[in-house]
């Protein structure tokens, strides 16, 4: 047997070990009735007090999901979905009001954080380095939310999206569903008509952001779905670096994380959206894990605005997942860096859509995908010029890393250009590990998992330079764990 | 410190190594030369635990211990080093990332405490000095885009790092230009100590001038058929691999 094949194998045999997030919190919850019905939206709504204008929305959202039909055009092999065996809203009874202050959040959850290495005593922030406003997200509420009053200082909105349509009534009608319409998609129209919760976010005129905001999503409770729904707007000349972690316990039935993201820049204005998806990713043998099916998409609405999406997911069993940019104003940027790793029997389809409308718009898309033990990993991707984007330009960039020889990589880029002044450049690559750099790394001394983590988070290197500092490090340890199970 | 004993090393089935003897003491430096094909690099290989080269008979003790029960990982925290005749790219990795890897993971098998950042670059900058290089290998990204010589030095570099108590050097004369050479033989040179013993591999005569041996070994098909001084490798020079091979057959 060779090296590498030997790596692999102990790589494999350690999947599921290597989640270490897959512990559960026992806490008293409060649960909708399990199953889905115009009843259940009408439970929701009234949960969270909500006005009428939102459960017209819901309701009409829903209405229109029981048309619509799963897509089918991914590659990802799934089960048939019961959408009735769900619980669609959880939240544990002691938040029942909401937190009104820290003080206030059960010690438990605040266990579950600290546990998952995410403080939500803002004390704890204050002794460290660490400079990170956290909302917390526990199945279906948010349960934290820290550094409120320096935020309110700077006029930064930073809270539940449920708190904002009591609060910012005003915003929320102005921009909610302008990006991803509640017509969207089957998943996209299913979160309009459930969601729970998720983040708001709104940044005044030329300000700038004085701290990084983060919502860390937390699934536990059995047989329910996440459905968040975040909001940011970045009003003209202002800036925003918003960072996002999911976990779940590991457990042996599937579940379902279908969330919502829209971002919007106004003119002159940043938004830099990092996410490290680490959901439980089910177990050696392909059994649990989260369905991961989001839809995040931002507009560039302004002249010279800019969006960067930058993703490590490296957890779910399937991913889809395809955050976008609309190009529209003019000069607007948008970019998209992405690490998708897969091990065992996880599958991931995941990519982006770029959407010139502007002139002189511009993208660019780095994406590398990493696939180990029996998984696909599939990069889908839309480069689409309008014909009123003159001298648009984007460049593409995929790469594909293939650790054994039983798992896949895949590549469907399209590109429909409308307009003869745009540039639009495509480049991909397939390789595999070598067995010359293994065998370099253990002649050093570097055993060999570690030898693959090193060589993976290389491979990385581009795409982790993206994140911010105390994120890029969370991650490349990420990708050493998940390759445990497959290679890094 | 290096006992190699009646060694036989197959490569997909076919025998390279047909018995070799070989002793080297604490502190001294063996050439070993031979014509191609006549199994220098399998050597190597075979004693840094190369995976596909089979060992099929004979010993390797090293310092006492059964070399070749040893993982190549292990090998390295006990002493090995292997310096590349081809060194290896690895895109996106940074020489400094790779050496703080590659020296904390061997300080952690010595049960010897790992290096922080700070302590990592005072002491990879001083052996750079040592070395004559600047820290411009610990930037980019390993042996991507180097020249020749840059990644012959930079095996110096991760020797040195590593400080071994065996180092085997496999043709690293090899795509070398005679600055390039004497840069390196240099290296080597500043890392000889009597704790430290080197296996040097080559085919030609001329990087012992500069690296002078202690004792030259003469490898042809799979053994080593004669043993001399440094005036070995000179005679082999003028007279050719074939006489010296055909005097000892």
């Amino acid at each position: 047997m060779s090296a590498t094949t030997e790596t692999i194998e102990q790589v494999e045999n350690l999947a599921g070990e290597g989640y270490k997030h897959g512990f559960v919190t026992d806490i008293e919850m409060d649960m909708a009735p399990k199953g889905l019905s115009e009843d259940v939206v009408r439970f929701i709504s009234a949960k969270k007090n909500e006005p009428e204008w939102m459960l017209e929305w819901r309701l009409k959202a829903y209405r229109l999901w029981l048309t619509q039909e799963m897509p089918s055009w991914q590659k990802l092999d799934l089960p048939e979905i019961n959408y009735q065996d769900s619980y669609y809203y959880a939240a544990p009874k002691s938040q029942a009001d909401g937190p009104q202050s820290l003080d206030d959040v059960d010690p438990e959850l605040l266990k579950t954080y600290e546990k998952l290495g995410i403080p939500l005593r803002e004390q704890e922030f204050l002794a460290g380095v660490t400079n990170i406003a956290v909302d917390a997200v526990f199945d279906s509420v948010s349960v934290a939310t820290t550094f409120k009053k320096k935020l309110n200082e700077a006029g930064v909105i930073f809270c539940p999206i449920s708190e904002a349509i009591q609060e910012h009534p005003e915003l929320v009608q102005k921009y909610l569903g302008t990006v991803v319409p509640y017509t969207d998609n089957f998943f996209a129209t299913l979160n309009c008509a459930v969601f729970t919760d998720g983040s708001f976010v709104y940044i005044p005129p030329g300000v700038r952001c004085p701290m990084e905001l983060s919502t860390y999503f937390r699934i536990n409770a059995l047989n329910t779905g996440q459905f968040e729904r975040t909001l940011i707007i970045a009003d003209e000349g202002s800036y925003v670096s918003y960072l996002e972690g999911c976990t779940a316990p590991m457990r042996d039935e599937n579940q379902l994380h279908a969330a919502v993201v829209e971002l919007v820049a106004l003119g002159d204005a940043e938004i830099k959206y990092s996410t490290v998806q680490n959901w439980y990713p089910g177990d050696e043998n392909g059994k649990g894990g989260i369905f991961n099916f989001v839809t995040k998409r931002g507009i560039c609405k302004g002249d010279r605005s800019k969006i960067s999406w930058t993703q490590v997911e490296t957890g779910s069993a399937a991913t889809w997942k395809y955050p976008s940019c609309i190009l529209q104003g003019e000069d607007s940027v948008g970019e998209f860096y992405s690490i998708a790793i897969t091990n065992n029997y996880q599958q991931a389809d995941t990519g982006t859509k770029m959407i010139h409308r502007g002139k002189g718009s511009k993208s660019r898309i780095i994406s590398k995908g990493i696939s180990a033990g029996k998984a696909h990993n599939t990069y889908r991707g839309l480069v689409r010029v309008t014909p009123k984007a003159d001298k648009a330009r984007n460049y593409t960039q995929c790469d594909s890393l293939l650790i054994g020889d039983r798992c896949g990589a895949h590549t469907f880029p399209y590109i429909e250009s409308l307009n003869r002044t745009a540039r639009v450049e495509h480049e991909a690559t397939t390789s595999k590990i070598s067995e010359d750099q293994l065998f370099y790394c253990q002649s050093r001394g570097i055993g060999d998992e570690e030898a693959v983590a090193l060589i993976v988070n290389g491979f990385c290197r581009e795409v982790l330079q993206q994140l911010p500092m105390e994120f890029a490090v969370e991650a490349q340890k990420l990708v050493g764990i998940s390759l445990e199970g497959s290679v890094g | 410190m290096l006992e190699i004993k009646n060694l036989h090393a197959s490569v997909d089935g076919k025998e390279i190594l047909k018995g070799v003897d070989l002793t080297v003491p604490a502190g001294e430096i063996h050439a070993i030369m031979g014509p191609n094909g006549s199994g220098k690099s399998t050597l190597s290989y075979v004693l840094a635990g190369r995976d596909g080269y089979e060992v099929t008979e004979g010993s390797v003790t090293f310092k006492g211990q059964d070399l070749l029960a040893l993982s190549p990982d292990e090998r390295a925290a006990t002493g090995v080093f292997l310096a590349f005749q081809y060194p290896v790219e690895i895109p996106g990795v940074t020489g400094a990332t790779f050496l703080r890897t590659a020296v904390n993971a061997v300080r952690r098998a010595r049960a010897e405490d790992e290096w922080d950042g700070i302590g990592f670059v005072k002491a990879a900058r001083a052996k750079l000095k040592e070395l004559g290089m600047t820290d411009d290998v610990l930037k980019r990204a390993v042996n991507v885009g180097f020249s020749g010589g840059e990644k012959k030095r930079n095996e110096m570099l991760q020797m040195a790092m590593l400080e071994p108590s065996l180092a085997v050097l496999d043709e690293t004369d090899s795509g070398l230009d005679i600055d390039a050479l004497k840069i390196v033989a240099e290296g080597v040179n500043a890392l000889r100590s009597p704790e430290r013993s080197m296996l040097v591999i080559t085919h030609y005569q001329r990087l012992l001038d500069y690296i002078v041996p202690d004792v030259v070994h003469v490898l042809a098909d799979g053994r080593i058929i004669k043993t001399g001084d440094k005036n070995l490798a000179h005679r082999l020079e003028a007279e050719g691999y074939a006489d010296v091979i055909g005097e000892a057959a």
